[in-house]
């Protein structure tokens, strides 16, 4: 051997026991669903298990155990006590934290490396934040006496799903709220476990409800007439469905959506740390991230050198088994998010820019798309219009600030951004100028339950995480409501 | 060409050059380290990178209290790390201080130990305080002596106070000294230049002034060779040969102690500068109670539980 080759080093999956099929979580128990649906393993796909479609018997029985839940137990309990169970629900998804790992990983796609060290410790975190929230609710901005807004529907995506989760039910619970929580289709096995936890937990019933199923399923939420509040997250599309569908109700809602950001990059940035932060920008979680740092908007100046260590630097990434520990980038999630990747890949080539993707070796069951970097890229091109939610990177190039104020600005979207410099007064200033919800200086996609997060524009409405994200749950003690 | 080109050895050409060097973020630097450490290297891959860092390891002993009888007991060590078995490499170098660089030379060169070279710590190691006359003379002795690897230390009070010529200056001075005879290591001593930032000028002082390899620390000072750091002295060494096609060696010496820490350094060199760098002229370990460790891990793989540490030689 002359090369170093890292022997396979898996991740036993034996922690995991997989039922061959789940129903929904309601009123504290797990009840039979009538239709199933195949999960799959989207690095092999293989079927791990059936899940239940919920129809809108199923979400009826889920908003009426969440709301007797709500009026009988969960809002009247002090927030000392909530924050007791909250705190529980943390310890013991740590101390399961290897089984969620490898859970995620095998129904994700993603590889362990980033469930194990990113995906769940974060989703840990936010219910230990929000925890601490529980008794502490008069300080978060509503006034001396909020009020929970009562039974909440939450609907989440694949690309996080328990992190999604977390960010969803911690707030809610912590404020007072019960839930009903839609997973993602395609990812539902770790709301599952969770629902598990909640029960381990002995949280009282009805405060989370879990219904598994499709986009039927979450319209059946959205429709509700039962429910208080939506908080969503998915593509924009979807997003406005959900603004449209709540248009003449009381129904308060927080959508978390698509985005397209800028990495910008000025020729006095710390290079090496760049192009790590332009990796971890595009290539964390295979760029299914609706953060991800997917425009590198780079200064000429520095353009060529950017690129040239970026090319040696994507070379080193291990594409390959998610259960691996030393894979970087695993599997898509989907057949059809991997149809829509090489769709938008191939219009980047059909209109002229530069496609280049190091030598891999991709396995040949399951799906998967190779690290991927385009140059020439101008704001014309589709692939720097347009989400593309997988690993491909398109570079742009400016030559004032300014400019790469515009460049970065022209978009529908606003999520988050990334400026790179050593000069301090530089970043104040691009930060100022950029229109968008979280704006990192010298990194990318660092996320904390202390942080608010959220988008510009058709990037979503409101924020979640810190205590911005808990008063999207809160009201005043004036405030009225359809359900009260 | 004199200095690559680069410079004419004048301090405008130094500072216009040094000028042209990228900063380095200490959160992302240290991050990037740190997901490097999460690799995990197992069985066969672990087996070579074992083997791999034996012969890596330049076998070390500065103390004042170094006898002619320890220094021999080491190099008996460095020529057949394991007695028991014969398929276990020798290390890379043997490294003492300069009076014991003929005792060394001439007891490994009894015991067939003619590949085993010697180093000697050198310019008033470890604080470089001292003329330059003392320095010279001290690097001369050890290549009188025989050591075929001077490890020289910057004047680290020269680089703090900007005088970075005067580095320069010190470090291409005993390169001529060294000529063809010897390989020059520079010993950055990154405890007390701190800042990563430091660190890269400083790697590229001791490159252009011509340094075969430039090395972290000397080991008596903490912190030592921390992955950060090795990591940033590797993008230089790899930034240096994409500039002038030459190839720089990597010294990570001090707190360097365990099989797992040695392999994170291993991962680093593959990750950072390539394969190519993986081999004992182009990266050393300084190290004196690793080499045991890795023995020790090499025992297990072959017999499958570990030895009692009764099992390897303390020297």
């Amino acid at each position: 051997m002359t090369e170093f080759e890292y022997a396979p080093a898996l991740e036993s999956r034996s922690i995991v026991s997989i039922a061959s099929e789940y129903g929904h979580f309601i009123n504290g128990e797990f009840v039979k669903g009538s239709n199933h649906f195949p999960t799959i393993n989207p690095a092999n796909e293989e079927i791990l298990s059936h899940i239940a479609l919920g129809d809108a018997q199923n979400i009826d029985r889920a908003v009426a155990s969440a709301r007797v839940a709500f009026e009988s137990t969960w809002s009247k309990m002090p927030g000392r006590e909530r924050g007791k169970y909250l705190y529980r629900i943390a310890r013991i998804m740590q101390e399961r934290s290897r089984e969620f790992a490898v859970l995620e990983s095998l129904d994700n796609g993603k590889p362990i490396r980033e469930s194990r060290d990113i995906d769940i410790p974060l989703a840990c975190a936010h219910f230990f934040y929000h925890a601490g929230w529980a008794d502490k609710l008069e300080f978060a901005g509503v006034g001396s006496a909020p009020h929970p807004l009562g039974v909440a529907g939450q609907i989440i995506p694949w690309n996080f799903p328990l992190l999604m989760l977390a960010w969803k039910i911690a707030p809610a619970l912590a404020a007072g709220n019960t839930v009903i929580l839609k997973p993602a289709e395609s990812t539902s096995l770790t709301a599952l476990l969770f629902a598990q936890v909640c029960q381990q937990a002995e949280l009282p019933a009805g405060v989370v409800n879990i219904v598994t199923g499709d986009g039927g399923t979450g319209s059946a939420l959205v429709d509700h007439p039962g429910i208080d509040k939506i908080a969503f997250t998915g593509s924009t599309q979807v997003g406005k469905a959900i603004a449209k569908a709540i248009a003449a109700t009381n129904k308060k809602a927080t959508l978390e959506l698509g985005g397209k950001a800028a990495n910008i990059v000025f020729d006095d940035a710390p290079v090496d740390e760049c192009v790590e932060g332009i990796v971890n920008g595009i290539f964390f979680n295979q760029g299914h991230v609706c953060c991800a740092g997917s425009r590198l908007i780079v200064q000429e100046s520095i353009a060529d050198e950017i690129v040239s260590k970026l090319k040696v630097r994507m070379s080193k990434i291990r594409v390959g088994d998610p259960l691996d520990k030393n894979t970087d980038l695993g599997a898509i999630n989907s057949a059809e998010q991997l149809q829509k990747i090489k769709d938008l890949a191939k219009s980047g080539e059909d209109e002229g820019a530069n496609r280049w993707s190091p030598q891999c070796t991709l396995p040949s069951k399951g799906f998967w798309f190779a690290p991927t970097v385009f140059t020439n890229v101008t704001q014309a091109h589709r692939i720097a219009q347009e989400e593309i939610f997988g690993p491909v990177l398109s570079v742009l190039t400016f030559r004032t600030p300014q400019e790469a104020i515009e460049k970065a600005n022209n978009t529908p979207y606003g999520l988050s951004a990334g400026v790179w410099s050593e000069k301090g007064s530089r970043i104040h200033w691009a930060s100022q100028q950029l229109k968008a919800g979280v704006i990192w200086a010298n990194t990318f996609n660092k996320f904390d339950p202390a942080s608010p997060f959220g988008g510009y524009k058709e990037s979503g409405w409101g924020r979640e995480g810190g205590s911005h994200g808990l008063t999207a749950y809160l009201k005043s003690a004036g405030e009225g409501g359809d359900n009260e | 060409m004199e200095f690559y080109g680069l410079v004419d050895g004048s301090e405008a050409s130094l500072r216009k050059f040094l000028g042209t060097l990228s900063g380095v973020d200490q959160i992302g630097a240290e991050s990037r380290a740190a997901m490097l450490a999460t690799r995990s290297i197992k069985t066969s891959a672990k087996n070579w990178a074992i083997d791999l860092a034996i012969s890596m390891v330049d076998l070390t002993t500065l103390e004042g209290a170094d006898t002619p009888g320890k220094v021999r007991a080491l190099c008996n060590k460095a020529v057949r790390p394991d007695p028991t078995d014969a398929t276990v490499p020798s290390v890379g170098a043997i490294c003492v201080y300069n009076d014991m660089v003929a005792i060394a030379r001439a007891h490994l060169d009894s015991i067939g130990g003619t590949h085993v070279p010697v180093a000697a710590v050198s310019t008033a190691f470890p604080s470089g305080r001292a003329s330059m006359a003392v320095k010279i003379q001290d690097t001369q002795d050890a290549l009188d002596a025989g050591a075929t690897e001077i490890d020289m230390v910057i004047d680290r009070g020269a680089f703090l106070s900007g005088n970075y010529v005067q580095v320069f200056d010190e470090i291409a001075k005993i390169r001529t000294l060294c000529g063809g005879k010897a390989h020059l290591k520079v010993i950055l001593e990154t405890g007390e230049l701190v800042t990563y930032d430091n660190v890269r000028t400083a790697s590229f002082v001791a490159m252009l002034a011509g340094a075969d390899f430039i090395k972290t620390s000397t080991g008596k000072v903490t912190p030592a060779a921390t992955p950060p750091v090795v990591l940033v002295m590797l993008e230089a060494v790899r930034d240096f040969h994409e500039l002038t096609s030459h190839k720089v060696g990597v010294k990570a010496a001090g707190g360097i102690r365990t099989t797992k820490d040695a392999i994170k350094q291993l991962v680093l060199v593959n990750e950072t500068v390539g394969s190519q760098w993986l081999t004992p002229s182009l990266f050393r370990i300084g190290a004196s109670a690793l080499l045991n460790d890795l023995l020790m891990q090499r025992m297990k793989a072959r017999d499958g539980f570990y030895p009692s540490p009764s099992y390897v030689s303390i020297d």
